[in-house]
């Protein structure tokens, strides 16, 4: 469920958009840039559920340090999303809770 | 396993890194630069490279100087390894990273830790909401995907770095609800001080006095020597709340961007059971070393914000210093030499260095947002809060390691980055001692996520 | 100078045990512990209540292990009771993995001769791997079957001594953090243990100390041989419920982590973690559950445990200086129900728990214990 994004491309000129697919819904997001800027620029506000209360979490220092921006990618649960680069098809879901095993 | 072998390796791409690494190459070394990011930069360059000339416009011409350190290091036989996750360093100078999904390593003659740093944990009331971010993690969004705020936001906190990103926005067209600065007129007077420093680094802070009057200019509200900082909000960040004096103010946002400093990024060092002094000027643990940047441990090194914050220029600069030692420790350059390149170095350093202890004092991040209230939370990943801290404490637990034990906090991903700082203070206000003798965490690797599968296959 | 009933050198796992246990019988007790950065073997612990396997050879070893695991329950409510921390005991058995027929047999005739040795009331059972896939679904293609005993299960230790050291402070137990005692010194049947220049004195003093004991046994007309073997472990971030219950080398926390352990290695004080023995570890769990290959390691640590050569425990009382206890042992978390029931009241003055003779420390020769060899009986 995007909101009004938090965040938008400075230049106006051609940001080239790419399709990618969160929580199982198509979404454009800008190409370049991380996972993580990628959704952000798109209206996704929240990110995960933590696994010790169910609080709400979305990134906060977009340099791998803080972990808050763990997300599911391509089949991947946790995984920190500032530090991939954002690629088109790239299935993501959001990290409700504890990850599953496998 | 492969084991790679090079003279130096270099870990962190930052400007510290960079210059490392150039200049050890240059000197005739084999030279390895590992960094996370697949560009070299670091977090202040960071994507320097490949940013054009709207971008460059906005983040102004300290960041493009980046440009020219990178060109020099691509231009050297130094190798760059990016996309390296360092999970281990090992006291015999083996480097484990993670990169394209297994596992590699790399052994060096000598290391140099160019790790740089982080921005100084925050906690405030709603700090972990959602729409709560850091002025670094709005630069890195400004630096890596050309992203600035699409609402108004609000800036709060102290330090150099808000008030640049508040002049970048603005060249960016943001609209900024407002500035809520923390800085009292208290920390004028005491900086003032150092005011020799001050005069010595007189264009940092022409700089910095022309960022606030632009700032001001441009009719943003600007409140000056707020307290008590707190965001609200159920789900997700709504406004910013504070205090000025005894009224209570409350702008509403959807985005709080935080900055109270950086601190040196201390996994590595700490992992290899390195000493650490407390610094009480910068409030933070910095590692001891000689003026080299030689650590205690033989055939370690460290340049830049890591052994203590000193800023781009600095870290370029002991980066270099140290890439001279490490050739002299490698029986390559001798000990004239290598003083009379060093001298130069010294003197420019000595004139970042001067202006430290002004800015230091200036922007020094008040207590209240150091040591929160019971109710904030201490640790985000496993959600303690301060008021179990002080539990802890009085319990029976004088440091950060029993602390751990009985309440969790340290014990999550982040492996105590963002709450480190924030526990050893707490315990040492509960316990009426300086953190100093409350210690820090101790850290293990894995320093960076590995899984089951690539551990086993080492 | 500061007056107790009882001091108890040692705040860990152990010490605090007895502490609640005397304290429970209204003593003043005063604990005496060391710092932030001690080696401190309770951080170490698995998390086991263990006892199927334990004690060939040695009966009375069997019987007091299988008692306390019939006691934790109690515990368990006890603590939840007075300081309202839940320590996670869940006690519906636990399983030894077996990778081959001759690991599975010898597994079998060791639990038959535990089982006769104590006399019969030792319940387990051998799984075959059809029969393990009902209660571990995700064990791995080489495991060829299990043992598995109800009387087992698992605990999360550093919340038991949280758990410990707040049932203590409620008590009126004074619990001295930073206070490591270095010289013991008794007369007139009065103890005095210096500690950081300040004496605290009473007529019994009990020994917890873990590694310490070897040092200040000796004070007290004690001997307490014990040595480090190091442990590293290993978590990895949270994860949905897979294991129900917990193996000697694996088991998932209540937060959801699961834990891996642990290695037996003689580096005589160094606490630190080594890439080899982490990979040796991680295969053998990934061996056990191979599910959990995908998952992140977010912590590892090394701890020490405190090893008598034979690896049983020593309890007695000093004969030259009456008052003077030793308590050690390497299964802090399974023997607590015994410390508080059975171990506390004997150090006030009950009569000894018959298996307590067996457990002196002049069963092992007054020489160098470097000269010990070590005797792996006891299986985890």
């Amino acid at each position: 469920m995007p909101t009004e994004p938090l965040f938008r491309p400075i230049s106006a000129a051609t940001e080239p958009f790419i399709d990618v697919e969160f929580d199982g819904r198509p979404l454009k997001v800008p190409g370049q840039g991380s996972v993580a800027s990628a959704l952000l620029a798109a209206g996704v506000p929240r990110f995960r559920s933590t696994p010790v209360s169910g609080a709400p979490r979305a990134p906060y220092c977009m340099m791998g340090v803080c972990f808050e921006c763990l997300l599911e990618i391509d089949g991947v649960p946790n995984a920190q999303a500032c530090l991939l680069q954002v690629q088109p098809g790239m299935k993501i879901r959001s990290q409700e809770g504890a990850r599953h095993a496998a | 396993m492969q084991l790679e072998s090079v003279d130096v390796a270099v870990v962190g791409a930052g400007p510290a890194g960079l210059a490392a690494a150039a200049t050890a190459a240059e000197l005739g070394l084999s030279v390895a630069l590992l960094d996370e990011q697949a560009h070299p930069g670091g977090q202040i360059y960071r994507d320097v490279t490949r940013a054009g000339v709207d971008r460059l416009q906005v983040l102004g011409d300290d960041y493009a100087a980046g440009r020219a350190l990178v060109e020099r290091f691509t231009q050297s036989t130094a190798r760059h390894v990016g996309g390296a996750s360092v999970w281990n360093i090992t006291r015999e100078r083996v480097i484990h990273y993670l990169k394209d999904g297994r596992s590699q390593s790399i052994t060096a003659g000598q290391v140099i830790l160019c790790t740089g740093a982080m921005e100084r944990p925050f906690p405030i009331p709603g700090w972990t909401l959602p729409g709560v971010m850091t002025a670094g993690a709005a630069q890195i969004l400004l630096k890596s995907a050309g992203l600035a705020p699409a609402q108004p936001v609000v800036l709060a906190g102290c330090g150099p770095l808000l008030y640049l990103l508040a002049w970048q926005y603005l060249r960016a067209g943001v609209r900024i609800g407002a500035i809520v600065d923390t800085t009292q007129r208290g920390d004028y007077l005491r900086a003032l001080r150092h005011v020799g420093g001050a005069v010595a680094g007189w264009r940092e802070v022409r700089k910095g006095l022309g960022l606030i009057r632009r700032i001001r200019g441009a009719g943003i509200p600007f409140y000056r020597g707020a307290t008590e900082l707190a965001v609200e909000g159920s789900e997700r960040a709504e406004a910013l709340r504070f205090r000025m004096g005894a009224t209570s103010h409350r702008v509403q946002t959807d985005l709080v961007l935080l900055h109270q400093g950086v601190v040196p990024n201390n996994q590595i060092t700490a992992s290899l059971r390195l000493a650490h002094r407390w610094d009480e000027r910068q409030l933070c643990w910095v590692p001891q070393t000689d003026a080299w940047g030689r650590l205690a441990l033989d055939g370690f090194l460290i340049a830049g914000d890591g052994r203590g914050i000193s800023g781009g220029t600095a870290a370029a600069l002991q980066g270099e210093l140290a890439a001279l030692a490490a050739a002299h420790s490698a029986a390559r350059l001798p000990e004239p030499e290598r003083d009379r390149a060093a001298e130069p170095l010294r003197s420019a350093l000595r004139r970042q260095l001067h202006i430290r202890p002004f800015l230091d004092t200036l922007y020094r991040p008040k207590l209240q947002h150091r040591v929160p209230a019971d109710e904030v939370i201490a640790c985000r990943c496993e959600e303690v809060s301060a008021g179990e801290l002080r539990r802890s404490v009085a319990l029976g637990c004088t440091g950060p390691s029993q602390t751990k034990a009985f309440s969790r906090c340290g014990m999550g991903p982040c492996q105590g980055r963002l709450c480190g700082l924030t526990v050893t203070e707490v315990i040492a206000q509960a316990r009426g001692v300086s953190p100093a003798e409350v210690g820090h965490y101790r850290i293990r690797p894995p320093i960076k996520p590995i899984t089951l599968d690539e551990l086993a296959a080492l | 100078m500061f007056w107790s009933d009882v001091i108890v050198v040692g705040g860990g796992l152990v010490g605090t045990a007895v502490a609640y246990g005397l304290g429970q019988l209204g003593k003043n007790v005063t604990v005496l512990d060391e710092g932030d950065d001690a080696f401190r073997a309770s951080r170490g612990n698995f998390g086991l209540i263990w006892v199927h396997g334990k004690g060939r050879g040695f009966p009375q070893y069997a019987r007091w292990t299988r008692e306390s695991a019939r006691q934790w329950p109690a515990l368990a409510a006890r603590l939840q009771g007075e300081t309202g921390i839940d320590v996670q005991a869940r006690q519906a058995g636990a399983l030894t993995l077996c990778f081959s027929e001759a690991e599975f047999e010898a597994r079998a005739e060791r639990l038959a001769a535990v089982r006769d040795e104590v006399g019969g009331d030792y319940p387990y059972e051998m799984l075959d791997r059809a029969a393990l896939l009902q209660r571990l679904p995700h064990v791995g293609p080489t495991v060829i079957g299990a043992s598995y005993s109800p009387m087992d299960g698992h605990v999360n230790p550093l919340q038991l001594l949280r758990a410990l050291h707040t049932a203590c402070a409620q008590q009126g137990v004074v619990l001295k953090t930073g206070h490591g005692v270095q010289r013991i010194t008794h007369a007139d049947g009065i103890f005095t243990a210096h500690s950081g220049g300040r004496q605290f004195r009473a007529p019994k003093l009990v020994l917890a100390a873990g590694l310490g004991n070897a040092g200040l046994a000796g004070q007290v007309g004690l001997h307490a041989p014990v040595r480090p073997i190091r442990g590293q472990l290993l978590i990895t971030e949270r994860c949905e419920k897979i294991l129900d219950y917990p193996t000697g080398h694996i088991r998932q926390t209540c937060e959801g982590g699961i834990q891996i352990g642990e290695s037996m290695e003689d580096a005589g004080f160094d606490d630190s973690t080594t890439n080899e023995t982490l990979a040796e570890l991680s295969r053998r769990a990934i061996a056990s559950f191979p599910v959990i290959g995908q998952l992140n390691v977010v912590r590892v640590w090394g701890a020490l445990r405190v090893m008598t050569p034979d690896g049983y425990p020593i309890y007695q009382e000093s004969k030259s200086c009456p008052g003077a206890y030793v308590v050690t042992c390497h299964s802090g978390v399974t023997l607590a129900a015994a410390h508080v029931f059975r171990i506390a009241p004997w150090i006030n003055g009950a009569a000894a728990p018959e298996e307590l003779d067996a457990f002196t420390g002049d069963r092992f020769p007054a020489a160098d214990p470097g000269a010990q060899t070590l005797d792996h009986h006891h299986a985890h």
